[in-house]
């Protein structure tokens, strides 16, 4: 009774200011904040919110760079989007080589892992010399590539001919090209999976592993029972942040098959390839930023499947 | 100890297996890199051979003279640092400041900013590039100096990772004790804040730069005039002009993958560590 006259009494004014004190809200702090924040959240404003809220904007409109007249067209490139071969063509490629990039990456990523889990020195030298592909830079490592791949002189068709298999037309062979980038792509992100795979693996307590092996568990059962479930979380991640940085390919496809001999982009079209072809070689940027919505939104798509499948990882909270 | 001898010899070709199998995946690591160096010190002839050499029989610096004097490679190169360094200076202090202030302060928006920050860099790149080119265009920076370098100012991860550190590796009391004193908060950034973050901010910094290094696309759409080329678009602009002349083509790309090795090597542990703590790729 007593306590409900005090709350009826001074209930809401007192629980206002308890929620702005509670929150610590001195208009000083703010102000200070925001001035600090003001370059920072200026430049976010103007490089992220802007242009990414614009795009969405822009692919509801027939917007050639060049034509006077840019009309809002409603779905239409959307829909146009659905007919388009080149594009279809590229959504193909694109998942195909994300998904087998992503897949052989972590089939060949994960034993590695296992492997050097132990600590010790070899063990850094080996994470060392893995992880060297990840941070070169990708243009000169794809004219390598090339050049590794090339058909005459290359040296991969060199070792290929040492085991009686005839040369292959690795970039010419829109194909066969497809899987170069696959090769390449595998090379290049194995040793990112292998270092988060091992982050992974030494957050397992020993004990759980020791536990096991008491039970008279092979090394096999360990593996399956025991450190697969464990790593689970980092599993989903890993295939996750690897499929969408795949999708975003370019760089290697602009390098690699746009050669004076190919026939330019049409080798091995890719998503993020065709939006800036569409963009700034035919100015249809209207068009491309329908493309470049599609984009995103699988992005969006992949990562909300892995907040999910988290979120269900049972082996998370042990 | 007394363990069956059948399961010890077992157990070591196990043992050697696995030392096998890495060592083949390190040498597969390497090989394209290896490839690359033995190639840009071989002369015309010894390229375009069948079968092909691994070493040169008469290695030359021509290749590495060459490409300085057939397209200007040190204005690509000099381009490519100076912009990189500048990302990296102004990646670490944005992130110092903004992780900072996320991390210490409590302001009305304050959660909804950093969700909003976050949120966002899982927006691929690629797909506003497009916007962001006509942005520039309207403000007569494309082609420009300032245009390359613009939306490599701002990352996310940087945020985010300067954050954690000052959450997790500044006592609020050491804040606390500097208001108690009478410090502005612009001195216990400066003062208090900054120092204690320096590690922190090297690290941020090392991302920053590898990330601008790399950079193509935007460089590609930006950079018309070859004086504003990077490494990376100088050396595909010379691939497309010699096509054939791998010696030369490997050298460009000796010079531009160097620096990153010599980064990586040098700051290797850090490197690693914050790549698997953040999930950011270079």
């Amino acid at each position: 009774m007593l306590a409900q006259d005090i709350s009826a009494k001074e209930g809401r004014p007192s629980l206002l200011t308890a929620w702005a004190r509670s929150r610590q809200w001195d208009w000083r702090i703010t102000l200070f904040c925001y001035a600090a924040l003001a370059p920072v959240l200026a430049l976010f404003l103007y490089v992220r919110i802007v242009p990414i809220a614009w795009s969405v904007v822009l692919s509801f409109y027939k917007w050639n760079l060049i034509a006077p007249l840019k009309p809002f067209i409603g779905f239409t490139n959307y829909e146009l989007l659905l007919s388009d071969e080149n594009f279809l063509i590229a959504m193909k490629n694109t998942l195909v080589y994300s998904f087998a990039t992503v897949g052989f990456s972590t089939v060949l990523a994960l034993p590695l892992a296992i492997f050097l889990a132990r600590k010790g020195r070899l063990s850094v030298v080996y994470q060392t010399i893995y992880f060297l592909p990840v941070i070169t830079p990708m243009v000169p490592m794809a004219i390598a590539w090339k050049w590794i791949y090339d058909y005459n002189y290359g040296i991969l068709n060199f070792g290929l001919s040492l085991v009686g298999i005839a040369p292959v037309p690795w970039l010419t062979d829109p194909e066969i090209a497809l899987w170069a980038l696959v090769i390449m792509g595998v090379w290049k992100v194995i040793g990112y999976n292998l270092i988060l795979f091992l982050v992974g693996i030494r957050n397992i307590p020993a004990s759980y592993l020791e536990a096991a092996s008491l039970d008279g568990a092979t090394a096999w059962q360990r593996f399956r029972h025991v450190t697969l479930p464990m790593l689970k979380p980092i599993l989903l991640y890993v295939l996750v942040t690897s499929t969408i940085n795949a999708y975003n390919v370019f760089t290697q496809v602009y390098v690699m098959t746009l050669g004076s001999q190919a026939a330019p982009g049409q080798a091995v079209r890719m998503l993020v390839f065709d939006i800036y072809q569409n963009g700034f070689q035919y100015f249809r940027m209207g068009y491309a930023s329908a493309e470049a919505v599609a984009l995103t939104l699988i992005v969006i798509g992949f990562t909300l499947i892995q907040f999910r499948l988290v979120r269900n990882a049972p082996a998370q909270e042990a | 100890m007394g363990a069956n001898p059948r399961r010890t010899i077992w157990a070591r070709l196990w043992v050697a297996l696995v030392h096998c199998i890495l060592m083949a995946g390190a040498l597969l690591m390497v090989l394209p890199m290896l490839w690359m160096l033995a190639t840009s010190f071989k002369p015309a002839v010894e390229i375009a051979v069948w079968p092909p050499q691994w070493l040169p029989q008469a290695p030359t610096w021509d290749n590495y003279v060459g490409i300085f004097k057939t397209a200007p490679f040190g204005r690509f190169f000099l381009n490519s640092v100076g912009t990189s360094v500048v990302a990296t200076i102004a990646v670490a202090l944005t992130s110092l400041v903004a992780g900072a202030v996320f991390a210490k302060y409590s302001f009305p928006g304050r959660r909804l900013l950093f969700q909003l920050i976050i949120a966002t860099a899982i927006v691929p790149f690629e797909s506003y590039l497009i916007p962001l080119y006509l942005q520039l265009n309207s403000i007569g920076w494309i082609n420009t100096y300032q245009g390359l370098v613009l939306p490599y100012l701002f990352m996310a991860f940087g945020i985010f990772l300067m954050r954690q550190h000052v959450q997790s590796a500044i006592p609020t009391e050491y804040l606390e004790a500097a208001r108690v004193d009478g410090a502005s908060e612009w001195w216990i950034l400066r003062r208090v804040i900054a120092p204690l973050s320096g590690n922190a901010m090297a690290a941020v910094g090392i991302f920053a730069f590898i990330q601008a290094w790399g950079a193509f696309i935007w460089p590609l759409l930006v950079a018309n005039d070859q004086k504003l080329f990077n490494m990376e678009l100088g050396l595909t602009a010379f691939q497309f002009r010699f096509s054939s002349d791998y010696g030369k083509l490997m050298a460009g790309s000796v010079v531009s993958v160097l620096p990153m090795l010599i980064i990586f090597l040098l700051l290797r542990r850090r490197i690693i560590e914050n790549m698997a703590l953040t999930g950011l790729k270079g």
